[in-house]
C-alpha cells in the first residue's frame, strides 16, 4: 500500500505541474485610474466613457445599493477577504483615435490577441466566427461588425451600444439581471466597463458564431464586463465567450454580468471556455471569478443553452440561469468543471420554471484533482401556474486523488402537481487498474486521463461549436495532466 | 534469419522472486521462452500463476526481490508498462478493466497509434482505423456494435474475453500472456477465443497460456507445460503433461512437493 500511494502522489504532482499557457503579461502603454471605489470613480469612469447620464444614474444607484450589501457567505468557498479599496476599476490600454481601423491598433495589442490564437485582422479569422476582443476595461476590435450588418445584427462593444442604440440598451439592460441583484452584480452595475452587446432583429439566424474574448492583462485591476444579448422573435445566435490572464501572484477580481433575453421562438446558445488564471500550485495568485449569468425565455416556445467549460480561475461563483417564463420555452444547462491544485468551484444553474409545459435539462460533471474542491449548486424550482414542467438533471462526479473533494447541493421547489423532475447523481474515480489497462495497451497515463476525462465530459464538450469543442478537448488534457486516483 | 528466429530466446526469466505487500509470492522462477513456443503455466489456485503475469506486464503493486526478465536482450523490469506494451508484450487480463465514457474505437485508436509511434509508422487516418478494426472484428467474431461500446463497460464475461483477443489481434503483439482467459467461457466462447489465438500465432510470435484447466489446452496445442505450486515451477514436460493433470488433478504435484521438501 505504502508504495502504492507514493506512486499516486507522484503521478499527481507530476500532473498539476501542468502549464497555463496564456499567463504572459503584455507591456503596453496603459490609461489607468487610480485605485478605489466610491462615487467620484463612478463618476471618473462614467466620463472616460462619456456617457448619457441615465447610466450614470444607474450605476450610482447600483454602488448605493451595493454599500448596504454584504459578500455571500453561503457558497461551499474559502474566500479571502477581499480588499474593495485596494483594486484599480479601470484600466484600458491606450488607444490612438479609433480601434475600428485595424491599422491604428497598436502592434502590441495585435500580437497579444494573435498568441491567444485570437487574430484581429477578419482575413486571417476562422472563417464564420466574428469576435470582440476586449482587454482590462474596453473593447478592443469587434470583427465582422459590417457584414453581420448587412443582415440587421448589431454585434459591438457594450460602450459603442450605449452611444449608438441607445433606446435597445435601455428597453434590456438589468431587466433578467436587476442591479440589486446580489452582491457581485450590484458591484459590476456600478463599475462595469465594456463588454459586448448583441441584437439580433426578428426573423435572423445568425449567420455566424459570434464571440468575446475578455483578456486581463495590466495588474492590480479588476475587470467588469456586461455582455446583453438579444434576440428577438424567430431569431438564433451561437455564442462563444473566451478568457485567459496573465500569472500573476496577486489575485484580480472579475465580477461580470451576461443576460440574454430571447423572445418568441428565439434560441440562443451560449458556450463558455473559461481559463482564467487558476494560481499556481500552491494556491498563490489566480482569478476570483464571480459571474452572474441569467436567460430569460420571454417569450413562447424560446429557448436558451447554457454550455460551459470551467478550467480557470482561483475561485468560480457562477450559476447561468434560465427564466423559463414563456409558455414551451426550454432550458439547458451543460457544464464541465474542472478544479486542480487549491482551485475553488461552486458553480451550477438555477432553471426557473413559470410558463406551462417548461423545460429544462441539467448536466453537470465536475472533475477535481489535486487539494480542490468542486461543488454543484443547482435550484430547479417550478412556480404554480407551471403545468407540466418538466426537468431532467444529471451531476456527475470524477475524483483524481484522494485529496480533493466534491460535493453536490441541489435544491428542487415544486409548486405545480403535474410537474415532473428527475434528479441522477453519480461520484466516481479513476481507478489505477482503468490506468494499468490503458498502459498494457501502449497508453501513457498522462494520455489514459486524458482519455477517460474527455470520454466524461464528452456529453458536454458535443454541445460545443466544433472548432471549440477540440480547443476544449485539449484544454482538458492540460488543466489535469497525469492525475490519477 | 530462420534459424535465428526458431533458436532464439525471446523471454528469459531466472530466478525471479516476487511479493506483494511483504508476503512472497513468487520464490524463485527460471523459464526460457523462444520465439514461435507456446507456453502453458498450469497450477492450482494461488501458486503465483497471475502475479507472474503481473510482473512481466510491470504492475507495480508487485515488487521484485530478486533474480532478471530479460526480453529480447532488454531488462524487461526496468521498462515501464506503456514501453513493454509497444515492445510487443500484451497482456490478456483475466478480470478485463470497465472504462465508462471510452469507446472502444478511441481506445484502441489511441493505442493503435502509440503502437506505430512507437515504431516510426505514421498514424492511421480514421477510415484505415475503422477498416483495420472490421478486418479483426471478424477474425474473433465479436459483434460489431461493440465499437461503439465503451471499453468493456457492461460486456458479459465472454465478451470481455473475447475483447481482450480482439485488442491482441489489433496489437499483433510478438509475446501474448493470456492469464486465465478461459475462465467463466462457454465452449462455443471457449473455440472462437483460442481460434482468435490460433490464427494470430505466427511462426515468430510466442504465447503465454496461464490456466487452471486443461480444456483451453485442446484447443490452443502447447509446446511445453509448466506447473507452477507455491511460486515455484515444480514440473516441465511437453503437451501430455496437460492431459495428465487433468486426469489426476494437482494433488499428486504437491504430494510430491510436500514430500521433497521434507526430505
Amino acid at each position: 500500500m505504502r508504495k502504492m500511494e507514493k506512486d499516486q502522489d507522484k503521478i499527481i504532482n507530476d500532473v498539476t505541474s501542468g502549464d497555463y499557457k496564456y499567463g504572459f503579461y503584455t507591456d503596453i502603454e496603459t490609461d489607468r485610474i487610480s485605485k478605489g471605489l466610491s462615487e467620484d470613480i463612478i463618476r471618473i469612469i462614467s466620463l472616460k466613457k462619456h456617457e448619457p447620464d441615465w447610466l450614470l444614474e444607474f450605476r450610482l444607484k447600483a454602488f448605493r445599493h451595493w454599500l448596504t450589501l454584504k459578500m455571500p457567505a453561503w457558497a461551499n468557498l474559502k474566500i479571502p477577504a477581499i480588499d474593495y479599496q485596494d483594486i484599480i476599476y479601470y484600466a484600458a490600454p491606450k488607444q490612438k483615435a479609433s480601434y475600428e481601423n485595424i491599422d491604428n491598433i497598436d502592434p502590441e495589442l495585435k500580437k497579444t490577441f494573435d498568441k491567444l490564437g485570437i487574430p484581429l485582422e477578419e482575413q486571417k479569422h476562422l472563417s464564420g466566427v466574428a469576435v470582440d476582443a476586449v482587454m482590462d476595461s474596453v473593447s478592443v476590435k469587434t470583427t465582422f461588425r459590417e457584414t453581420l450588418a448587412e443582415s440587421g445584427i448589431i454585434f459591438c462593444s457594450f460602450s459603442d451600444a450605449v452611444k449608438e442604440y441607445p433606446d435597445l440598451v435601455r428597453r434590456y439592460m438589468g431587466t433578467v439581471v436587476p442591479y440589486t441583484d446580489n452582491f457581485f452584480a450590484s458591484l459590476n452595475s456600478a463599475v462595469f466597463s465594456d463588454g459586448s452587446f448583441c441584437y439580433i432583429p426578428k426573423g435572423v439566424r445568425c449567420p455566424m458564431e459570434l464571440s468575446t474574448y475578455f483578456r486581463i492583462n495590466a495588474a492590480s485591476t479588476g475587470q467588469f464586463e456586461r455582455t446583453l444579448l438579444v434576440a428577438d422573435e424567430e431569431a438564433y445566435v451561437s455564442y462563444l465567450e473566451g478568457c485567459t490572464a496573465p500569472m500573476r501572484d496577486e489575485n484580480q477580481l472579475h465580477a461580470a454580468i451576461v443576460e440574454i433575453i430571447a423572445e418568441n421562438n428565439a434560441e440562443v446558445k451560449y458556450s463558455t471556455v473559461q481559463n482564467w488564471y487558476p494560481g499556481d500550485k500552491n494556491g498563490r495568485g489566480g482569478i476570483f471569478n464571480f459571474v452572474t449569468k441569467r436567460g430569460l425565455c420571454r417569450g413562447e416556445n424560446s429557448k436558451i443553452s447554457w454550455t460551459q467549460i470551467e478550467t480557470g480561475s482561483a475561485i468560480t461563483w457562477k450559476y447561468p440561469s434560465c427564466i423559463l417564463r414563456g409558455d414551451n420555452s426550454t432550458g439547458e444547462f451543460y457544464s464541465v468543471a474542472v478544479t486542480n491544485n487549491h482551485q475553488q468551484a461552486d458553480t451550477g444553474t438555477k432553471m426557473i420554471h413559470i410558463g406551462k409545459n417548461t423545460k429544462s435539462t441539467i448536466v453537470s460533471k465536475g472533475i477535481s484533482a489535486g487539494f480542490s474542491n468542486n461543488s454543484y449548486r443547482g435550484l430547479v424550482k417550478v412556480l404554480k401556474n407551471a403545468s407540466g414542467a418538466r426537468n431532467f438533471s444529471q451531476c456527475d462526479s470524477l475524483l483524481l486523488g484522494d485529496k480533493c473533494g466534491a460535493h453536490t447541493f441541489p435544491y428542487i421547489e415544486v409548486d405545480n402537481q403535474t410537474a415532473i423532475v428527475e434528479h441522477e447523481a453519480t461520484t466516481s474515480k479513476i481507478g489505477e487498474d482503468q490506468i494499468f489497462y490503458c498502459n498494457q495497451r501502449g497508453i501513457s497515463t498522462e494520455d489514459a486521463v486524458a482519455l477517460i476525462v474527455n470520454g466524461y465530459a464528452r456529453e458536454v464538450i458535443n454541445k460545443l461549436p466544433m472548432e471549440f469543442a477540440v480547443e476544449a478537448q485539449k484544454l482538458l488534457q492540460i488543466s489535469l495532466e497525469g492525475s490519477v486516483g | 534469419m530462420e534459424t535465428e528466429k526458431t533458436n532464439n530466446i525471446m523471454l528469459s526469466i531466472k530466478n525471479l522472486k516476487a511479493a506483494i505487500d511483504s508476503k512472497v509470492i513468487l520464490k524463485g522462477i527460471s523459464l526460457d521462452v523462444k520465439a514461435g513456443e507456446i507456453h502453458a503455466i498450469m497450477g492450482p489456485n494461488g501458486s503465483g500463476k497471475s502475479t507472474l503475469a503481473a510482473v512481466l506486464a510491470g504492475r507495480e503493486f508487485v515488487e521484485v526481490t530478486e533474480g532478471t526478465v530479460t526480453y529480447f536482450g532488454r531488462n524487461l523490469l526496468e521498462m515501464t508498462p506503456e514501453e513493454r506494451s509497444m515492445e510487443g508484450i500484451f497482456l490478456g487480463f483475466q478480470y478485463p478493466i470497465e472504462i465508462p465514457g471510452v469507446s472502444m474505437v478511441n481506445f484502441m485508436k489511441a493505442a493503435v497509434n502509440e503502437h506505430r509511434k512507437h515504431n516510426g509508422i505514421e498514424p492511421l487516418s480514421a477510415s484505415d482505423f475503422l477498416k483495420l478494426m472490421r478486418e479483426k472484428k471478424e477474425l474473433v467474431e465479436i459483434d460489431s456494435k461493440l465499437a461503439n461500446r465503451s471499453v468493456n463497460e457492461g460486456f458479459s464475461g465472454g465478451e470481455k474475453k473475447k475483447n481482450e483477443i480482439f485488442q491482441m489481434a489489433m496489437l499483433e503483439p510478438k509475446l501474448a500472456i493470456l492469464d486465465e482467459t478461459d475462465s467463466g467461457l462457454d465452449i462455443d466462447a471457449l473455440r472462437i477465443v483460442a481460434n482468435g489465438v490460433n490464427k494470430l500465432k505466427r511462426p515468430d510470435t510466442s504465447v503465454i497460456v496461464i490456466t487452471h484447466y486443461q480444456r483451453l489446452l485442446d484447443f490452443i496445442i502447447p509446446d511445453v507445460v509448466h506447473v507452477l505450486y507455491d511460486g515455484r515451477i515444480v514440473k516441465t514436460a511437453g503437451k501430455e503433461l496437460a492431459l495428465e493433470l487433468e486426469d489426476k488433478g494437482y494433488d499428486w504435484i504437491k504430494k510430491e512437493v510436500d514430500k521433497n521438501d521434507l526430505s
